[in-house]
């Protein structure tokens, strides 16, 4: 066959499948935003559901998310950090440790409601936490660690042997290096994977089905004890658990939950394309 | 007779299965240039960065013999940042750290506890002057130092050695990416160091050792083959292998 044909042939097969995955996308956001903009007003972002859910806002559920987020990257940042340091920087490369790698690498495709369950066991049980912010927030916190392990790893890994060589070289102690060359030059890349990972927790229902959503809570938590609404959960009980509600606030809510996720990925994006225009090496 | 500023004695480096560098033995004296020329794979590099302790980063590195610095077994009881602040190392690509040029120079005081603002600006001014650099780079110290041309990273290199006040310099082909004239500067800088500093240069480029170094050694496959004045090595070499090298015939 003719070259050129069939190079138009193939890049004719390449653009539909590329369409293929972004035309779903794209309709999907398009009629979450269709049915859900006119739901959207600042008394639906501010005020408490009322009548079983079928009026008013879904303020307690946006403060629960955000409580639930931070909360797990309160927790899962800085041990995620400190492993990876741990791992890329002093472990010795052998068997055991390149299968603790494997494992936590493993440990992100491992189905979140699995992660809900074990933090039911945990945290709930036999922690005696109850159904609370702090057991949801160490639950997704525990789902999001491989996700920051392994993208700070990478990051890690990616700060040029050279710089490490330098410090060494001027006398510095390993640890000095460490602190003062290695984690700056990686804080860009681990930052990002931490979003990316956050954005994930904010989505998930089945953590936080077991380990902390309210079905129904129209006040403020108190304490990282309380139980608390959450986006994805408030989500899933509207379309399903609640007779007759009307699908602009179903919509509504979904729209306010990817708005979340979007905004979050688009900071991670922000920081990663700021920082390669520092980048010079 | 003088004693020597480092001993080298019946030095033996091995990376697992590869031996590189075979019962070396010198001596290295005070305020000189000691060339180290070879071809690739001859353990110039395995030699300068047993000075330094840098070969202990090499996982399955094993080494015998000693190595010692004003009469102190550097593998015996000191303590290796100690020593890598002692004996300065300028690698053979420059290395600026991501950082402004005033940091670059003062990364390595502040590593040694110095954080008094004027006390780093003195130091890192005399760097600068004692590397030739500070003339070009006085007005923008606070730029990146990658913006600096290759000719002076490499010399912001040596002047970010020279802040810790090092007392031996190792230099790893220090040229070896840099143009002719970017090359002179780096030479007269370190010309005009051997007065305060002992300095050991690896070079690939005899010429190079001809011009800047007072003493040469010629190192082929792990063993040293000859070491002598600068002129006589490159005038009356007494091992044929040496001449061979010299004139071009192999390497």
């Amino acid at each position: 066959m003719n070259p050129r044909l069939t190079q138009r042939i193939a890049f004719a097969i390449l653009l539909i499948c590329t369409l293929i995955v972004i035309v779903p996308v794209l309709l999907i956001v398009a009629m979450i935003i269709k049915n859900g903009a006119g739901a959207i007003s600042w008394e639906f972002l501010t005020t408490m559901p009322r009548a079983g859910m079928k009026e008013g806002g879904i303020f307690p559920a946006i403060v629960g998310t955000l409580y639930l987020v931070f909360g797990a990257v309160l927790f899962a940042l800085p041990l995620g950090v400190f492993a990876s340091v741990y791992l890329t920087e002093y472990a010795r490369d052998n068997y055991f440790t390149r299968l603790v790698k494997l494992a936590i690498v493993n440990l992100a495709g491992v189905p979140s409601v699995i992660y809900g369950l074990f933090g039911l066991g945990l945290f709930v049980t036999f922690l005696h936490f109850g159904t609370s912010i702090i057991s949801g927030s160490l639950t997704l916190g525990i789902m999001i660690l491989p996700v920051i392990i392994t993208a700070s790893r990478e990051a890690l890994d990616s700060v040029p042997r050279s710089f490490r060589e330098v410090s060494l070289s001027l006398g510095g102690s390993k640890w000095q290096t460490i602190k003062r060359v290695v984690i700056p030059n990686a804080l860009p890349g681990i930052l990002t994977g931490t979003v990316l990972g956050v954005s994930r927790a904010a989505g998930e229902t089945a953590p936080i089905l077991f380990t902390v959503a309210a079905f129904y809570l129209p006040r403020l938590p108190n304490s990282p004890f309380d139980q608390v609404m959450a986006l994805p959960y408030h989500l899933y009980v509207l379309s399903t658990q609640v007779p007759n509600v009307k699908s602009s606030i179903t919509y509504g809510t979904a729209l306010v939950l990817i708005t979340i996720v979007l905004l979050m990925n688009l900071f991670a994006i922000i920081i990663r394309s700021r920082f390669r225009r520092r980048k010079r090496w | 007779m003088v004693s020597p500023k480092i001993s080298v004695k019946d030095l033996d480096i091995r990376f697992g299965g590869i031996h590189a560098l075979k019962e070396v033995s010198l001596d290295i004296m005070n305020n000189e240039i000691l060339g180290v020329i070879g071809p690739a794979n001859s353990g110039k590099t395995s030699f300068l960065r047993a000075v330094n302790r840098f070969n202990d980063l090499v996982p399955n590195y094993q080494m015998s013999g000693r190595i010692t610095i004003d009469g102190l077994d550097i593998y015996g009881q000191v303590d290796r940042n100690g020593l890598r602040r002692k004996v300065g190392m300028v690698f053979a690509l420059p290395v600026p750290l991501p950082l402004s040029i005033f940091d670059n120079i003062a990364y390595g005081p502040q590593l040694h506890g110095i954080s008094s603002r004027k006390k780093l600006c003195e130091i890192v001014e005399k760097a600068l002057k004692a590397a030739f650099l500070w003339d070009e780079v006085k007005d923008r110290l606070k730029k990146p130092a990658h913006n600096l041309s290759g000719g002076q990273q490499q010399r912001l290199c040596i002047a970010r050695t020279l802040a810790v006040e090092p007392e031996v310099i190792l230099f790893d082909e220090p040229c070896s990416g840099l143009d002719p004239i970017s090359t002179a500067k780096v030479e007269e800088a370190m010309l005009q160091l051997k007065s305060r500093y002992t300095i050991v240069l690896v070079t690939n480029n005899t010429k190079q050792a001809a011009r800047v170094s007072d003493r040469t050694a010629f190192f082929l496959m792990g063993e040293l083959v000859e070491i002598d004045k600068t002129d006589k090595i490159f005038t009356a070499p007494a091992d044929t292998r040496t001449s061979d090298y010299i004139e071009g015939r192999f390497g």
